[in-house]
């Protein structure tokens, strides 16, 4: 499994009556990104806190760079990078501050570590803010810091647990990049996210998880072309039309698609999609009011993989909220 | 690549466990952290600085002529009485610190680190054996600005220094309890005082015990506060010295017998 730089077999992690991993396998091959995409309460942060050797797991086995994480944990704690759900920084010290207590942690000598600091916050775009207390920092600015703080002593694999919720749209593409390009230095990373898109964006392989169970595994393309990555919808304009539109639709994305009301929608997996329906429903002389292709959901993902929408319940291994 | 094991740079062997020498480094870099907290946040500092001086203050001159007729008079019974309650309120800190640490998630970044176990609450008990002796410094300096004299030994009153940092030490486990089960630090704060503040004031600290109901002198005499506050006195002023002492350090050995465990309970089951 030296392949592998995480590796785990049937984790199993209840809290009480509740099963928050039921189960899991997990591979991450040395050098990539597996995406762990479900979504609240799925499990995420519970298999990466196993995996990071905060809690036990009750059952199953786990081994990161090739050391168990129960009987090795501080050999493993060593090759990893932690970021969590929300921004774990110290907001009583600035940002320099932070950086340099992680380096001083890991034992780097003093003048380096600094050194280290100064190099991690030019990177995140942060040395104006270097010498500001944390708790001034914009979220967006915090979850750099707090990026960056996982990084000080280059751990070559990384965990990002959701690293991305609650961020603005542009803070968002800021870190898909840093991350991209820490990637591209050959760390390998176990990314938790509950969007479809960051997954597809970022990772080499997906595994989704729902109610602590394995549910699909696979690249993003073949996720993509199980479940179909995107959603079209059209609408008459004259509702009697819909018996038509449903079945060009149907048959142009091999889908049985879902009418409502006068909107039928049908998931795609092929963009080209597009043209062919325009054509075909001009060729019928049907006029549309409504024609669009989104990008798919993770609910409908949910509702094509498991048959049941994503139950939205609160996460019971996360204690803390979103910021 | 099948044999690609993936490896820290920089780090060649990896270390099986952490040795107590790094250990210690850890705890003593977290101190510095703890300690360094305080410059950006300067309503704390004002707590355990400006605070005990305010008290000083306002019991010598508000109270001390209707206790001991004259301030002049109460300042040496006054002194050792503030110097032990603010002990007992800076002791708060450990629990608020680590309440904030594992609310905020800095907690599991500790301890993802490769770092000694201990080393995250061992940091904080030290910046608060720091904190303690600055408290205790100033109080003493403020006291001595308003004639406040040492009557006995230079070894006596470091005795008496070192009695309360040990008591401080000991009772950081029961901050440490009240940070592990509150929800957030303001409930630290809020649990502590209220259990603080009858604690601290129904004993000997300000009013000798004589001259309250029989009823509450007898809660005053075993309130370890008194005998804290007597020890300190006799270490500081002269008078009886073992039997206070000892009474102090049995009450400290027996928080530590109580709320050790019950921290560890409180910690695994919050984490």
């Amino acid at each position: 499994m030296t392949d592998h730089a995480i590796w785990a077999e049937g984790l199993v992690k209840r809290f009480g009556e509740t099963t928050a991993l039921d189960g899991v396998d997990l591979a991450v091959r040395t050098g990539t990104v597996l995406g762990l995409l479900g979504p609240n309460g799925a499990g995420k942060t519970t298999a990466v806190r196993v995996l990071s050797t905060l809690i036990r797991p009750d059952a199953g086995r786990a081994t990161v760079g090739g050391y168990d994480v129960l009987t090795d944990a501080h050999r493993v704690r060593q090759l990893i990078g932690l970021t969590g759900q929300y921004a774990a920084v110290d907001e009583m010290l600035t940002g320099a501050e932070n950086l340099l207590l992680i380096g001083r942690l890991l034992g780097i000598p003093k003048a380096r570590a600094k050194q280290r600091a100064t190099e991690l916050l030019t990177q995140f775009d942060l040395t104006d803010a270097a010498d500001r207390a944390a708790k001034t920092y914009s979220g967006g600015m915090r979850r750099r810091l707090d990026l960056a703080a996982s990084l000080v002593g280059r751990p070559p694999l990384l965990y990002l647990d959701e690293p991305t919720t609650g961020l603005d749209p542009r803070a968002r593409i800021e870190l898909w990049n840093v991350i991209r390009g820490m990637v591209s230095g050959g760390v390998s990373v176990l990314l938790t996210t509950q969007y479809l898109d960051e997954a597809d964006e970022l990772a080499d392989e997906i595994t989704v998880i729902d109610h602590g169970r394995v549910i699909a595994t696979g690249t993003p393309d073949e996720l993509k072309a199980k479940t179909g990555s995107q959603s079209l919808a059209v609408r008459p304009e004259d509702p009697s039309q819909v018996p038509i539109v449903t079945s060009v639709v149907g048959e142009l994305t091999r889908a049985t698609p879902d009418v409502d009301g006068s909107r039928v929608m049908a998931p795609v997996s092929d963009p080209t999609v597009l043209p062919a329906v325009v054509r075909r429903l001009d060729d019928a002389g049907v006029v549309v009011t409504e024609l669009t292709l989104r990008s798919a959901t993770l609910n409908e993902v949910f509702l094509s993989l498991t048959g049941h929408p994503a139950d939205d319940i609160d996460d019971t291994d996360s204690e803390g909220t979103n910021s | 690549m099948t044999t690609a094991t993936i490896t820290a740079p920089a780090a060649g062997e990896l270390s099986h466990r952490v040795s107590p020498a790094d250990g210690l480094r850890q705890t003593l870099t977290l101190a510095w952290r703890t300690i360094v907290q305080v410059r950006h946040n300067p309503w704390e500092l004002g707590d355990f600085s400006f605070q005990p001086i305010l008290f000083v203050l306002m019991f010598n001159f508000v109270f001390g002529g209707a206790i001991a007729g004259s301030p002049d008079g109460y300042l040496p019974y006054l002194l050792p009485g503030i110097i032990v309650m603010n002990m007992l309120f800076v002791t708060m800190y450990v629990g608020t610190g680590l309440n904030t640490d594992v609310t905020k998630g800095v907690f599991d970044r500790l301890r993802s680190l490769p770092i000694a176990r201990w080393s995250p609450l061992a940091g904080r008990i030290i910046a608060d054996q720091v904190k303690q002796a600055w408290s205790i410094f100033l109080i003493v300096g403020i006291g001595v600005l308003l004639g406040f004299r040492f009557q006995t030994s230079l070894l006596s009153v470091l005795a008496g220094v070192a009695l309360l940092l040990t008591f401080a030490l000991a009772f950081s486990w029961v901050s440490v309890f009240v940070g592990m089960m509150a929800r957030d630090p303001e409930q630290v704060q809020m649990v502590g005082f209220t259990a603080l503040f009858p604690i601290t004031f129904v004993s000997n600290a300000f009013v000798p015990a004589e001259t309250m109901p029989s009823w509450l002198e007898g809660f005053v005499n075993v309130n370890p506060v008194s005998h804290l506050a007597n020890a300190t006195r006799g270490l500081m002023l002269g008078g009886p010295v073992a039997e206070p002492v000892t009474w102090s350090l049995l009450w400290a050995a027996g928080i530590v017998l109580v709320f050790a465990p019950l921290s560890v309970w409180a910690f695994k089951r919050r984490v």
